[in-house]
């Protein structure tokens, strides 16, 4: 999942990482193919060189050790949305056909409800990013046909819905998932699924998905993990807290 | 400089601070720093001092909401995130949400740009400010705070209005400030400013008191002036086990034992007792950390900035 999140981040581009998984994406992507990213943290921190260390959250002092700049929030929120920002990462508890995510409260077949996080910076960078990847853990539970609250705007009921909304640019490129990797560029903006993790067999991937998968030609096999990238990511992550 | 020229020296013990600047049902933004300089010492006088029907304010707060969500400290929150950053969920918001434990606490959901953008309202002192976020999401339906507005200057253009949101109090943690609460704090900046701002009141919570003469040898590097603030509070390792930056680093082991401990309601309670009520204050905390534990998480390397030359 990660590899495939930091391959999904061109050199030159501005990314605004989010918190946790997207923060070693990142660091993967500036070691690898990706030099010139440039890194921009909702605490504040602008990046132009990876941090030295792995990090847990986006404060951890080796972040700000080293960053271009060390601002408030308002100046990298102001840029995200004034559309310096080439893509952004998202996290959530579930994911729908249409890439809207719902990181607020699941609602439970027997009416009780699990209360989760909250967006966070989640909402602006759906809202506000030229292009959104999303990272979600692959489960029917996790991704239902639509999510019961929008905490953040994929492409709403598909369609243009985005601009009759107001939101003037954006949405998402592709969700990544413990399975397979999905791309929105069917005419309606729904997800397709682009290809399948190795290891994974495609009628698991339909049955654990709440929307129907069209079986197509296009879906090939993920592209696995490089020697490169696999010994990168076990020195940055050596104690494997985000890649257990 | 004639005593009473000079500003007053606002220092005061975190006891002193939390009994004459809090109350029950105030309004209280803190975490604005983000994940860095997050002023635990204070939210746990504010859980000793049994304050309760607190409003808490903030983007994000790591596991500092949710302990004192758990305390029963707290009926309102306003906040975009309220988990544990490294390991997720917290579990005090969880059972407070989801099962009315120890009771239900009202959550007014936010984006960190709403909350930046409510907060810089009220720094600013305008009723609200146009925003391009969060069009078409249920955050914007389910808080009243933020509705959906036409451009005055062009009424096809679409945009979220946030409404301006002015705490009580403000709780900033500061690397260094002088005793009359000038502070200076680098790293991520997150809304501390704004908070300060936006605040009737702020308490400045320090690792370290310095000479005016240092505030005023650097003063980009003061994020909060002291004429803003009502009290100063100096306490070493105040925000552990958050990190502050060129001080301490951020003890990541107490939020990975932390969301283990705290996952039944039992081990909350006990995590409270050891952790708060057991403690008198910030230096028995420090005593039960241990000098092992200090010493393990005090700067390495030392990393100076350049010297800048004020001179003309």
């Amino acid at each position: 999942m990660v590899v495939t999140a930091a391959r999904e981040i061109k050199d030159g581009e501005v990314v605004y990482v989010g918190m946790r998984l997207p923060l070693l994406a990142f660091l993967m992507a500036k070691n690898l193919h990706a030099p010139s990213a440039v890194g921009f943290y909702e605490n504040g921190l602008i990046r132009e060189t990876p941090s030295s260390e792995l990090l847990f959250t986006m404060g951890d002092p080796p972040n700000i050790l080293g960053a271009t700049q060390a601002g408030d929030m308002l100046n990298v929120m102001g840029m995200l949305q004034s559309g310096r920002v080439d893509i952004g990462f998202l996290g959530a508890g579930e994911v729908d056909k249409f890439g809207n995510l719902n990181s607020t409260a699941v609602h439970k077949v027997d009416g009780s409800i699990v209360r989760l996080p909250g967006s966070g910076g989640a909402s602006d960078i759906a809202s506000l990013a030229k292009r959104t990847v999303m990272l979600v853990e692959h489960s029917k539970r996790r991704l239902p046909e639509r999510v019961s609250y929008v905490t953040s705007p994929g492409y709403g009921d598909g369609g243009d819905w985005r601009q009759q909304v107001g939101l003037i640019r954006g949405g998402p490129s592709c969700l990544i998932t413990t399975m397979g990797v999905f791309r929105f560029d069917n005419k309606d903006n729904s997800a397709r699924l682009e290809s399948i993790h190795p290891s994974v067999d495609s009628s698991v991937i339909k049955s654990e998905t709440g929307w129907e998968i069209v079986s197509d030609d296009s879906t090939r096999s993920t592209q696995e993990p490089s020697k490169e990238e696999l010994a990168l990511i076990r020195k940055i992550d050596p104690k494997r807290f985000w890649t257990a | 400089m004639e005593e009473s020229m000079t500003a007053k020296n606002k220092l005061m013990s975190m006891s002193e601070a939390i009994s004459e600047l809090t109350s029950d049902e105030m309004s209280i933004v803190m975490g604005s720093g983000m994940e860095q300089n997050i002023p635990f010492s204070a939210g746990h006088e504010l859980i000793r001092q049994k304050r309760r029907n607190l409003h808490l304010v903030g983007p994000i707060s790591d596991i500092l909401f949710d302990q004192l969500i758990g305390a029963g400290c707290v009926s309102k929150v306003s906040a975009a995130w309220v988990g544990n950053v490294m390991m997720g969920s917290a579990y005090n918001f969880r059972r407070s949400i989801e099962q009315g434990i120890p009771h239900k606490v009202e959550v007014t959901d936010y984006s960190n740009f709403a909350i930046a953008c409510a907060l810089h309202a009220a720094a600013l002192g305008v009723p609200y400010l146009p925003m391009r976020s969060l069009l078409g999401t249920d955050i914007l339906k389910n808080n009243p705070n933020l509705i959906e507005i036409e451009s005055p200057f062009d009424t096809s253009e679409k945009l979220s209005a946030v409404k301006a949101l002015c705490p009580d109090l403000a709780i900033i943690h500061a690397q260094r400030a002088d005793c009359h609460g000038s502070a200076h704090i680098w790293g991520g900046l997150g809304v501390v400013a704004d908070s300060a701002k936006a605040s009737k009141r702020t308490l400045i919570l320090a690792d370290e008191i310095v000479e005016t003469e240092v505030i005023e040898s650097d003063p980009n590097r003061t994020v909060v002036p002291g004429f803003l603030v009502d009290a100063v509070v100096c306490e070493p390792y105040a925000a552990h086990p958050s990190p502050s930056q060129g001080k301490y680093n951020r003890d990541h082991h107490h939020y990975t034992e932390y969301h283990a401990d705290t996952k039944d309601r039992e081990g909350f309670l006990n995590w409270l007792e050891r952790w708060v009520f057991e403690v008198p204050d910030r230096a028995g905390y420090r005593r039960l950390l241990g000098d092992a534990r200090l010493l393990e998480l005090s700067v390495r390397d030392t990393a100076l900035a350049a010297e800048t030359d004020f001179g003309y």
